[in-house]
């Protein structure tokens, strides 16, 4: 029987589930959307990763990443819970270990990670912007009815550079409205569009760092081929998209898990029957105290596993809860 | 008259201790609250800092608990700051609250109608008792940031989680119920005691962190999310540059009192940045070198979304964080109340800042071993 470890990002537009297997190799990955349901859309995947996988498996451990990890942890019994910039890193290190600067562009943030010696030596993630993220090429790709997967290759078309504000999506998008208005060829905007998210990028999270090879390009964004285009441009270097690009946080999470049950012995997996359990998110105002805080309930079958959300610990002092794990 | 103020972290003490020495009748703002939030953004201009909103949620719950003067702080600040109190009375008399406001500000100008203000306040007591009241109330600022410190160091340390945070809170609580400066001195010192008696792990080797950053997001533990208190029971000693008694000693009495002013940060800053362009951007500078200088970790800067003294010093601070050797986070505070992003990049910082150390130990070990 084959052992297989399981990593889960639950992001803000896609689910991704990897199955990892004992050399480190990705045996399967899965990618759905997330579509403000993670919930759902994590047993539909778990559900759809069960029926492909052919041959006879266990799950030898679990691991979640993604700004849903804290929600996926307590419905699969995660072995893991990390943080999507940590996973990212693991990831990337085990497809390349000589790799130095890591672009991650996801659904709504973006982040840049400096390796140094093999380790995270800094890195930066989008505070108050989503500019230049996913989901507004998303947007952008919908608005000009082009599928999103060939939004890219209209960029390499383009002839001559047309001039995008790229500080703001609001600013873009007016921007991008007002060129097409004057009769700009769409493959040049779109090009010009592309232009000014990787400026925007590197302005914005780039700021005094020094990028040297080897450069990794990672998170759903690097399919786009404009983007990988403008970024190669600007540093005037080769850019390089791991086989995995659009699952490296699922990917990294499965490695952790795979590491920690080494130490741990066991998981905590529920097995794939948790598809058939009812999971149901509660969401109440605790009237104790001044603070009233927004108390989010995780239901099983009716039955409450975790809560958070309180600052004081009188909820999610009630279940136990997989914290995140340290370094 | 009922007085109230508006809350930053400790300030509702000592301004209790203060009020309670002059026998000025006050009142408390609830403790802020997504309510108070709530009602500032939706009164104040969404153009305006996150602090000033708060100010105003702080300033209405309180008319409702029937206050009817509202003392704050001014002065022709360095930044918005300086304009609050003119912008949060028109907003008020708009919304029909019909409210006294007095801004302390400091004598820059007419003297006269500083102590008109201080008058209204302060009643028939004399100037000297209202002297003495400050006095008493810079001594209970400065036992409040030593026990605050001391709750820093502890917490990252203690055996059990937990103890630390159960122990200020019921501080917090107590504190309130107490009268009069001397019992907030008393309760003050016994919390001490306790705080001293958690039993801590001597094995760990804890993370140091450096807070720098804007003066309200950093000291009012609502805006930034309890962020000492998170970063402590991650097993992280937090320092934070700014303090209340600090402010009040070196900014506000020394200043009156044209005395000779303490701020090693102003020589700390060159060349990065050599005066006071505003806010509090020269501290954050000054006080970034200062920590890399004594060997922390790591320094997260903490800011209101739009403030501009920060934003000049954020870019200035990945020079000093290449120079230095030392990494910094930058988090911008605006009214998001998910609290998960922050947590993320956090979270990520603190396994970054702790792979490297372990990074450094071991390099260290062979470069003493090749010896």
């Amino acid at each position: 029987m084959n052992t297989f470890y399981l990593g889960i990002d639950v992001g803000s537009v896609s689910t991704n589930l990897v199955l990892l297997d004992e050399h480190a190799n990705v045996y399967k990955k899965l990618y759905v959307r997330t579509q403000g349901q993670p919930i759902k859309s994590l047993k539909e995947a778990l559900a759809m990763l069960k029926q492909t996988v052919k041959t006879d498996f266990r799950i030898g451990g679990v691991g979640t990443t993604g700004s849903g990890r804290q929600l996926a942890s307590v419905m699969v019994g995660a072995d893991v819970v990390k943080n999507e910039i940590t996973a990212h890193a693991v990831a990337a290190l085990n497809h390349c270990p000589d790799a130095r600067t890591i672009l991650e562009i996801g659904g709504q943030d973006s982040k840049i990670i400096i390796i140094r010696e093999g380790i995270v030596y800094d890195f930066a993630m989008n505070t108050v912007c989503a500019a230049g993220t996913g989901s507004f090429l998303d947007r952008q790709a919908a608005r000009l009815n082009i599928p999103i997967e060939a939004f890219g290759s209209y960029a390499l078309q383009s002839k001559s550079s047309v001039r995008i504000a790229g500080r703001c999506a609001v600013f873009a998008e007016s921007d991008m409205i007002h060129k097409q208005q004057t009769g700009q060829n769409i493959e040049d905007i779109i090009n010009g569009l592309c232009e000014a998210l990787v400026r925007n990028y590197l302005n914005n999270l780039g700021k005094g760092k020094e990028i040297k090879d080897s450069i990794l390009f990672q998170g759903g964004v690097a399919a786009n081929v404009g983007i990988v285009a403008a970024f190669e441009r600007e540093f005037g270097k080769k850019v390089m998209i791991p086989e995995h690009f659009d699952v490296m946080g699922a990917l990294g999470a499965a490695i952790l898990a795979k590491e920690e049950v080494k130490k741990t012995g066991t998981t905590h997996f529920y097995g794939f029957e948790l598809v058939n359990r009812e999971y149901k998110a509660k969401s109440f105002e605790c009237q104790d105290c001044s603070n009233r805080c927004e108390v989010i309930e995780i239901l099983s079958n009716g039955e409450p596993v975790a809560r958070w959300g309180d600052r004081c610990g009188k909820w999610s002092g009630l279940t136990k809860e997989q914290s995140e794990t340290s370094a | 008259m009922k007085a109230t103020f508006p809350h930053m972290g400790n300030v509702s003490i000592i301004v209790k201790a203060l009020f309670e020495t002059l026998e000025v009748d006050y009142i408390i703002p609830p403790a802020c609250s997504k309510r108070t939030l709530e009602l500032g953004t939706k009164y104040a201009p969404e153009l305006a800092c996150l602090p000033l909103k708060i100010n105003i949620g702080n300033f209405i719950e309180s008319i409702e608990q029937g206050a009817d003067t509202i003392v704050m702080a001014g002065g022709c600040g360095p930044c918005r700051f300086g304009y609050y109190g003119e912008v949060q009375k028109e907003i008020l008399k708009d919304l029909g609250y019909n409210v006294e406001f007095l801004v302390l500000e400091l004598p820059n100008g007419g003297i006269k109608e500083f102590l008109r203000r201080l008058r209204t306040l302060i009643g028939r007591k004399s100037l000297l008792q209202a002297a003495k009241a400050v006095q008493k109330a810079t001594k209970i600022s400065i036992a409040l940031d030593e026990l605050d410190k001391l709750s820093f160091q502890i917490r990252a340390r203690e055996a059990v989680k937990g103890k630390t945070d159960w122990m200020m809170k019921k501080f917090h609580h107590q504190v309130m119920k107490v009268k009069g400066a001397k019992s907030i001195i008393k309760l003050i010192r016994e919390t001490q005691k306790e705080l001293e008696a958690i039993e801590i792990d001597r094995s760990v080797r804890v993370l140091k962190i450096g807070i720098v950053g804007e003066i309200y997001t950093l000291i009012e533990p609502f805006t930034n999310f309890n962020i000492e208190q998170m970063l402590g029971n991650m097993g992280i000693e937090v320092d934070r540059s700014l303090t209340l008694s600090n402010w009040i000693v070196e900014h506000m009495i020394k200043q009156a009192l044209h005395l000779k002013k303490n701020r090693p940060y102003e020589k700390a800053a060159p060349p990065y940045m050599n005066t006071m362009i505003g806010g509090h951007a020269w501290e954050t500078i000054g006080n970034s070198v200062l920590y890399a200088q004594q060997g922390y970790d790591g320094i997260v800067q903490l800011y209101p979304f739009t403030c501009m003294p920060e934003i000049v010093a954020q870019s200035i601070l990945p020079t000093i964080s290449n120079e230095l050797d030392i990494p910094i986070l930058t988090l911008i505070i605006d009214e998001l109340t998910g609290e998960a992003g922050y947590k993320t990049r956090i979270e990520a910082f603190v396994d970054m800042l702790a792979r490297r150390k372990e990074e450094k130990a071991h390099s260290n070990e062979y470069i003493l071993s090749g010896n």
